[in-house]
């Protein structure tokens, strides 16, 4: 015991971190381990001693509190500021506000579900470590859904298509792609889903939907949506360490890990890959003024920095993710093959659609050198071509949707692009359909978890998606009006052409600016003031 | 960048969301209400939850008391994020001046040792209780229903922890930053007779699935108790002993405990007053883990205060039973 | 544990309060680059990067927590270890 007379000892970070931390669990007497945890054993992950887990970022709550309220205080100034000065006037035209209705329609929920993904593993797993981790990471996505809400609040007073977020992320058509993938990990267990959200989609592939989405918002002069994906992105890299940290931990912690990981590995990767598709499609075709190509991206944040990362996790015996190359092989077609899909059901659209302009052509031409001349920009020249006449082409019925990962059947062949890409597989005596190789894996694996999924089209064709009180017998009943509603879209206004739009029109009359840059309608809509 | 644009032309098409005009009206909505109502998923789940199948992965049915709208909880100190965070931060400014003036001062190393011992003998252990309470919060942020609950049980789990590290702060100023006071204060809460009873209802309430008794438990009954024996009780009788030293570094603690409860009284009100059913059924639970925590507290009591532990005891479970009848209950008066 | 040559970086807001950080970086790390896009400033380098206090002091006149670092961090790769004086990014090899 030192005496009173000499110093105190002065603390290393990690002295005072471990002190602060590392002992407040104990070995319960009165209950047993499995009464206080029950969630850790059903997934056969075996961990020996949960203290050999490292704490990266070494944050105390009263560190936690200071620097992030520094964060929030900054954040918010902007997003006052923004609002004070209509900083939603400031974008670059009004297909870019289209954009944002992706993020808030898709992505809050996204946020808000992990919250609640981290607080139930904050609660289930014994380590102190981990568990501190887990809950910082529940609170950080508290923040993000929360920041996001009110960085957006303002934009949602002025145009159409945000004011039903909440609503729309439990049933629209689209939506039910990020909000299953969301519910599929958090009803898995703890194991799983600290591998799906830390490892695979905060590790692996969070730059691929924060490094372009929020230079697409610099580019594009949303002060408000990237001051605070800057701000979110602090947030991540703690997020990102956490990713790595796991991953290494359950691996080291017995071999018999290995296996049931790089299963996990290979679906939520695929998963995650499948998800980012809604990215590939912004990036290429919903940014006024482009950072870079989905094709660019992808090669720079997974083949080169994914790359990486699995060399370096070769040690452990893991390898690169099952079905990785056919994401490159897809890289120069899907956000095409997506926007295309969105065109033709835009009037079941939360937002407007748009054909591109010749000079976005000439920049897919570009970037794509491979694919957009030959497979792409001959069926947007047909469907302008049919607009011209007044003909435009609309897809009456509704696509029929993968199993897995709920996007329509829209995924050509990884070797054909000019082959849709169907597959099929069957359950207790049903048939079920799927995108790929990939989805169809994962069904394979769980198919009684999967058969669980609820997807929008089967639920419209069964006559589920309608209001209470409406009246499918009724003369003037109109299903996809009704299913729209139902879906909190309003018909016949928040989707549809972008021409006409009602948030095109107020654009120009608000702004005296063209709504769509690249193909400015009439003479006084023309570009006047240059951008400083 | 600058446009200029006629601002005073441009009015707002709407003030805010949908769901927050149903509720409030179209008019402007604080960010406490923007960032709470109604976000969290309702309806259409997919997949059955693997660690309970009988149940969706958002499930009214996993508390026993019924709300016709679980919004009815708002938090009336309207934290949300932002908000929570920069309040904690002021107040950890606070805390950091009071803890750099405790240190320099050597206020609790310079102690006689018989008081120094005694710190690390009543106080120390609790960052095991507040680990347990951090434990519990989590649960009820993981369950719970509704963002406006849910999201005051997460930012409270956060707070525990930084009470938990607090109290291991207070350990260190005792030992001049040898850790000796934490394993000690461990072994306390292991082993030493006085302590084992308050640890076996921590570890019977960890065991508690049902998340709304777990917040009636937690912070109504056990942290009533808790916070007003040790740092409360307790700390009046050190504190004529041997002067404020101790009260200002257990400061935060109370205040937060202070400002919580206001939290912790919205939430159970409205579910007492919702029906008759959910009234009764809070005050079984209200009366079990009373008289769990009233018990378990008696031997730690005395051990720490002496015969007085007793009276003391008994003082604070009458403030207990005063707010309980404010919130709708029946203060059923339990012995020790 | 060798070191391996894969890339790592670290990515930082670019407003006046990272001046000076990097600087320090980039004076640390002769093998590193820094690329600049909108609002950010992205710095790589093959295999290992180290960010250290006393260099962000020199250049920024005051004491500096490296745990400031949280405040404009955008995003980061490799492993991370940090102590009071230095933040280091890097990969081992196999």
């Amino acid at each position: 015991m030192t005496t009173p007379k000499a110093p105190a000892k002065k603390l290393s970070l990690k002295e005072n971190y471990a002190l602060l931390t590392r002992d407040l669990g104990w070995k319960p007497s009165y209950q047993t381990e499995d009464a206080l945890f029950p969630a850790v054993k059903f997934e056969g992950i075996k961990i020996h001693d949960w203290d050999k887990w490292e704490d990266p970022f070494r944050l105390t709550m009263d560190a936690y509190w200071k620097y992030q309220g520094e964060k929030e205080r900054k954040l918010y100034a902007i997003i006052d500021a923004f609002q004070q000065n209509n900083g939603q006037f400031n974008v670059s035209d009004a297909r870019y506000l289209q954009a944002l209705k992706l993020f808030i329609n898709g992505v809050i929920g996204l946020e808000y579900s992990a919250h609640r993904g981290f607080n139930i593993v904050g609660r289930e797993f014994p380590g102190v470590g981990t568990r501190i981790a887990a809950q910082m990471q529940a609170i950080d996505e508290l923040r993000h859904a929360q920041t996001q809400i009110h960085a957006l609040s303002h934009y949602n007073k002025y145009f159409a298509g945000m004011a039903e977020f909440p609503h729309q992320f439990d049933r629209t058509w689209y939506l039910s792609i990020p909000k299953s993938f969301f519910e599929d990990a958090i009803t898995s267990g703890p194991f799983e889903y600290i591998i799906a959200i830390c490892f695979s989609f905060e590790y692996v592939l969070t730059n691929l939907v924060f490094m372009p989405w929020m230079s697409g918002a610099a580019y594009n002069g949303d002060m408000s949506t990237v001051s605070f994906g800057f701000s979110a992105q602090s947030d991540e890299a703690r997020h990102m360490t956490l990713g790595i940290e796991v991953i290494k931990f359950l691996l080291e912690q017995d071999p018999a890990n290995v296996t049931i990981v790089q299963g996990w590995i290979d679906k939520w990767f695929w998963r995650g890959y499948r998800l980012l598709t809604l990215i590939a499609a912004m990036m290429d075709y919903m940014l006024p003024k482009r950072v870079m190509s989905w094709s660019e991206a992808w090669d720079i944040y997974f083949e080169q920095n994914g790359g990486a990362l699995f060399a370096d996790l070769a040690r452990y015996g893991i390898r690169m993710p099952k079905h990785w190359e056919v994401t490159v092989k897809e890289k120069g077609h899907v956000s095409h093959q997506l926007w295309s899909t969105f065109y033709q059901f835009r009037h079941a659209a939360g937002f407007p659609v748009w054909l591109p302009t010749p000079e976005e052509m000439d920049w897919m031409s570009l970037k794509y050198p491979e694919t957009f001349d030959k497979y792409y920009r001959p069926r947007y020249e047909h469907w302008a071509e049919l607009e011209r006449q007044g003909k435009p082409f609309v897809n009456a019925t509704l696509p029929q949707l993968c199993q897995t990962c709920q996007w329509p059947l829209l995924f050509t062949e990884a070797d054909d692009p000019t082959e849709i890409c169907y597959r099929e597989g069957s359950y207790l005596g049903e048939k079920f359909h799927f995108c790929s190789d990939g989805c169809k894996d994962i069904f394979s694996k769980e198919p009684e978890k999967f058969v669980h999924a609820h997807l929008p089209v089967h639920q419209i064709y069964q006559g589920n998606y309608f209001n209470a009180g409406v009246n499918p017998t009724a003369p003037d009943f109109n299903p996809l009006v009704e299913a729209l509603k139902y879906m909190g879209i309003n018909p016949g206004v928040d989707g549809g052409d972008f021409a006409g739009h009602i948030d095109a029109m107020n654009w120009e009359l608000w702004t005296k600016r063209p709504a769509n840059m690249h193909a400015p309608t009439t003479p006084n809509t023309a570009p006047e003031r240059k951008s400083a | 960048m600058t446009v200029e644009i006629r601002v005073q032309a441009v009015k707002p098409l709407r003030n805010t969301f949908g769901h927050i005009a149903r509720r409030f009206g179209d008019k402007a909505a604080s960010r406490y209400q923007e960032g709470t109502y109604d976000i969290q998923s309702e309806v259409n789940h997919h997949y059955k939850p693997l660690w309970d199948p009988e149940r969706d992965l958002y499930d009214q049915r996993r508390t026993a008391v019924v709300m016709k709208d679980w919004y009815a909880l708002k938090d009336p100190r309207q934290y949300y994020y932002g908000s929570w965070t920069i309040a904690r931060a002021k107040q950890q400014d606070a805390v950091d001046r009071q803890m750099e003036f405790a240190e320099k001062k050597e206020l609790l190393r310079s102690l006689p040792e018989a008081a120094r011992k005694a710190i690390v003998f009543a106080l120390v252990p609790l960052r095991h209780f507040e680990w347990g309470a951090n434990t519990n919060l989590c649960l009820v942020s993981a369950y719970g229903w509704g963002t406006a609950v849910t999201q005051a049980a997460s930012m409270a789990t956060m707070d525990r922890l930084g009470m938990a590290q607090h109290i291991s702060r207070l350990g260190l100023l005792a030992d001049g930053n040898s850790g000796e006071s934490l394993v000690q204060a461990k072994h306390f809460w292991t082993d030493h007779s006085d302590w084992q009873p308050l640890r076996r209802e921590v570890e019977n309430l960890m065991a508690c699935r049902d998340w709304f008794e777990v917040i009636v438990a937690q912070t109504l009954i056990a942290d009533s108790l808790v916070y007003g024996l040790f740092f409360n009780q307790f700390d009046s009788k050190f504190s004529s002993e041997h002067g404020p030293g101790l009260s200002t570094v257990l400061d935060f603690l109370t205040r937060w405990h202070d400002e919580s409860n206001k939290w912790v009284d919205a939430v159970v009100k409205p579910v007492v007053a919702e029906s008759e059913s959910n009234r009764t059924q809070v005050q079984a639970w209200a009366d079990h883990w009373r008289i769990a925590f009233l018990s378990a507290l008696s031997p730690i009591a005395q051990g720490i205060m002496g015969p007085a532990g007793r009276d003391a005891l008994a003082e604070i479970n009458t403030k207990l039973g005063a707010r309980l009848v404010k919130l709708g209950l029946q203060d059923h008066g339990a012995a020790l | 544990m060798s070191h391996s040559t894969q890339p790592v970086f670290i990515a930082l807001q670019a407003n006046n309060d990272t001046m000076p950080i990097v600087e320090a970086i980039l004076a640390d790390n002769p093998h590193a680059v820094a690329h600049e896009y909108p609002a950010m400033v992205k710095i790589d380098a093959p295999g290992r990067l180290v960010v250290k206090r006393e260099s962000v002091e020199e250049r920024l006149g005051r004491e500096f927590d490296l745990r400031e670092l949280q405040i404009n961090l955008i995003s980061l790769s490799g492993s991370l270890d940090e102590t009071e004086d230095e933040f280091i990014l890097q990969w081992n090899a196999a």
